[in-house]
């Protein structure tokens, strides 16, 4: 905290006194204080990825050493094999993938068509389903995960096997329409302005060539930042993947990696391999659209304030 | 007539909502009002029958040990965890809120960890804070500390997981800091310079007051994520040593989901949302006082 009071930035305009600032110039450092301050911080932000990534190269003898060895005397990739081999990694991405790819695609048509109607259609008892949707916003997961897992089973036994439990379908289906979504794009379309819906609709276009003529093409930024957060959270959602799947082929990285972890408690350098390769697709797809993330992480806090 | 109906306001606007309006109503809305039901029964999947038992589970959890450990270790997370990610989350947004060289490649680094799932933070931090071989306590050696027993410590698990945590939330709470620091005029702190604030000053009177809407967004966001703290709790330590990590949801998903008493697991998950409920209240009447809002 106390590095904060450290010189302000590079200040040829300070208006600070000209004696101080004479005095402050013969002290100067080449490049700002602030990197003092940052290449630290940076470090330990960085380190357990970097101490993640030697591990996963490392012979079991070389991780299970004291003192630890810091620089490996070879790369030993074979780990990364050796993991796949333990576990179906590939699977366990390949749903991750498939269900936060529905999740996101079902969110932005659902939220959209409910967000829209919320937004500008008057009909009965629309005060009073939106005031229940966002009830359940306030709710916290744990309270309604066990009806949820006793109607996911039921829906799997009685209505389709795809949607019920040990199927990726249980994964998706809960989470097919939010009521966080509906209510951040209601806010949104409720700020664009009524005269070209208005004018689109004296032509005789209908509702829903409205809304995706005219109302989608002007909430792009909403619909990616609600995209990137819906991907973020099904990408990383752990507790309902553990409840409602128990078959190795049904599961998605955090669990499969959780499950791995069980039963390779000791086997650092292949638990490090599979970590390694559960975060690079996220890491990688987080780097390219950085900007986007960034900005939809910042928009709840927007929302919120 | 018919077709008057069809393209009506009431029937778009119902055929536009029932999609999504069935989903959340099947799996958000029902859900509260029965497992506000189920608290209030005995339900433990073994027999059939799910009888009335009227407040005797959550009689049952006021006179549980377990429940009161899980409360207060929830309370001591909840209570360092929460000022920990914000205090670093502000000190690197006010460091990186400036163009200097690299800055893109720090701010990427503090962003990187929002991109990380909770799982893999805690196999990495278990690793990382392993008895037997892991670094860290090869770097207390350097101190002349000797080695520590860390998440296999009673005593010191759940600072273990006070420290990975608050390292998975630093990316978010530097972005929302770092957002609100560029909504802060660069003209105002120019002013208070003028009059003769130094840059501590200028800060604390100043830029402070006016980030005072993201740490009260902050505060009472990261509480209620501390309060359902459950993924790293799983993943490395199970609630031990001799339940000293055991949180609340932990409690919650062992009696759910191990025991399978539903009736008084969610006893546990409606207390809990009173719990989510008082502290955000509170939280929000108290940070009404100290919120500056430029209007």
């Amino acid at each position: 905290m106390t590095a904060t009071s450290a010189p302000a930035r590079g200040g040829v305009r300070s208006p600070a006194g000209g004696a101080v600032r004479g005095a402050r110039r013969r002290w100067r450092l080449p490049f700002s204080p602030w990197h003092l301050v940052l290449i630290p911080a940076t470090i330990v932000l960085i380190f357990p990825f970097v101490w993640l990534v030697i591990t996963s190269v490392e012979t079991p003898a070389e991780a299970l050493h004291f003192p630890p060895v810091l620089v490996p005397h070879q790369l030993r990739l074979a780990n990364y094999p050796d993991a796949l081999h333990s576990a179906p990694f590939g699977r366990f991405f390949v749903n991750s993938a498939i269900v936060a790819v529905v999740t996101v695609l079902s969110n932005l048509v659902l939220c959209s068509l409910a967000g829209y109607a919320f937004a500008r259609f008057r009909f009965l008892g629309r005060t009073a389903l939106f005031a229940v949707i966002m009830a359940t916003l306030m709710v916290p997961f744990q309270v309604t995960m066990i009806p949820q897992f006793i109607i996911t089973k039921w829906l799997g036994v009685h209505v389709l096997a795809a949607v019920g439990i040990n199927h990726i379908g249980a994964l998706i289906l809960p989470n097919a329409a939010t009521a966080f979504g509906i209510f951040f794009l209601r806010q949104f379309f409720r700020t664009l302005p009524l005269e070209y819906e208005e004018s689109a609709r004296v032509d005789g276009a209908s509702r829903l060539t409205v809304l995706i003529r005219i109302v989608l093409p002007l909430a792009t930024p909403a619909l990616a930042t609600l995209a990137a957060l819906t991907f973020l959270d099904s990408w990383n959602n752990f507790l309902w993947p553990l409840i409602a799947i128990t078959s190795t082929n049904q599961m998605t990285l955090p669990l499969g990696l959780a499950t791995f972890q069980g039963a390779h408690q000791t086997e650092w350098t292949l638990l490090m391999a599979a970590n390694v390769m559960s975060l690079v697709p996220m890491l990688c797809i987080f780097f390219l659209a950085q900007r986007y993330f960034i900005r939809s992480v910042a928009a709840t806090g927007l929302a919120g304030t | 007539m018919r077709r008057g109906f069809v393209s009506s306001e009431q029937f778009t606007g119902w055929a536009f909502v029932t999609p999504a309006a069935v989903i959340i109503g099947l799996f958000g809305a029902a859900p509260i009002v029965w497992s506000a039901v189920m608290s209030f029964q005995k339900n433990n999947l073994l027999t059939p029958s799910t009888p009335f038992v009227g407040t005797a589970n959550y009689r049952q959890l006021a006179h549980d040990p377990v429940v009161a450990q899980a409360i207060q270790h929830t309370l001591i997370y909840t209570a360092l965890f929460v000022p920990g990610t914000m205090a670093a989350g502000l000190f690197l947004a006010v460091a990186m809120n400036r163009k200097i060289r690299f800055i893109s490649f720090y701010r990427t680094a503090a962003y990187a960890t929002v991109a990380i799932s909770t799982i893999s933070e805690a196999i990495v931090f278990i690793w990382l804070f392993d008895p037997s071989y892991g670094v860290i306590n090869y770097f207390l050696s350097w101190f002349g500390v000797p080695p520590q027993q860390f998440i296999n410590s009673p005593s010191q698990a759940l600072y273990v997981i006070v420290i990975m945590t608050i390292w998975g939330w630093t990316g978010f709470s530097v972005v929302i800091y770092l957002a609100a620091l560029q909504g802060v005029p660069q003209h105002l702190t120019e002013a208070a310079a003028i009059d003769g604030a130094g840059p501590w000053q200028a800060f604390r009177r100043v830029t402070l007051p006016l980030l005072s809407p993201a740490s009260l967004f902050l505060a009472v966001w990261l509480t209620i994520n501390a309060l359902q703290l459950f993924d790293e709790v799983y993943l490395s330590t199970q609630g031990g040593p001799l339940n000293a990590t055991t949180v609340l949801v932990y409690y919650l998903y062992i009696q759910a989901f191990q025991q399978f008493n539903f009736g008084y697991a969610s006893a546990i998950a409606y207390f809990l949302f009173l719990v989510i409920i008082v502290i955000t209240v509170i939280q929000f009447r108290v940070g009404r006082r100290f919120t500056y809002y430029r209007s």
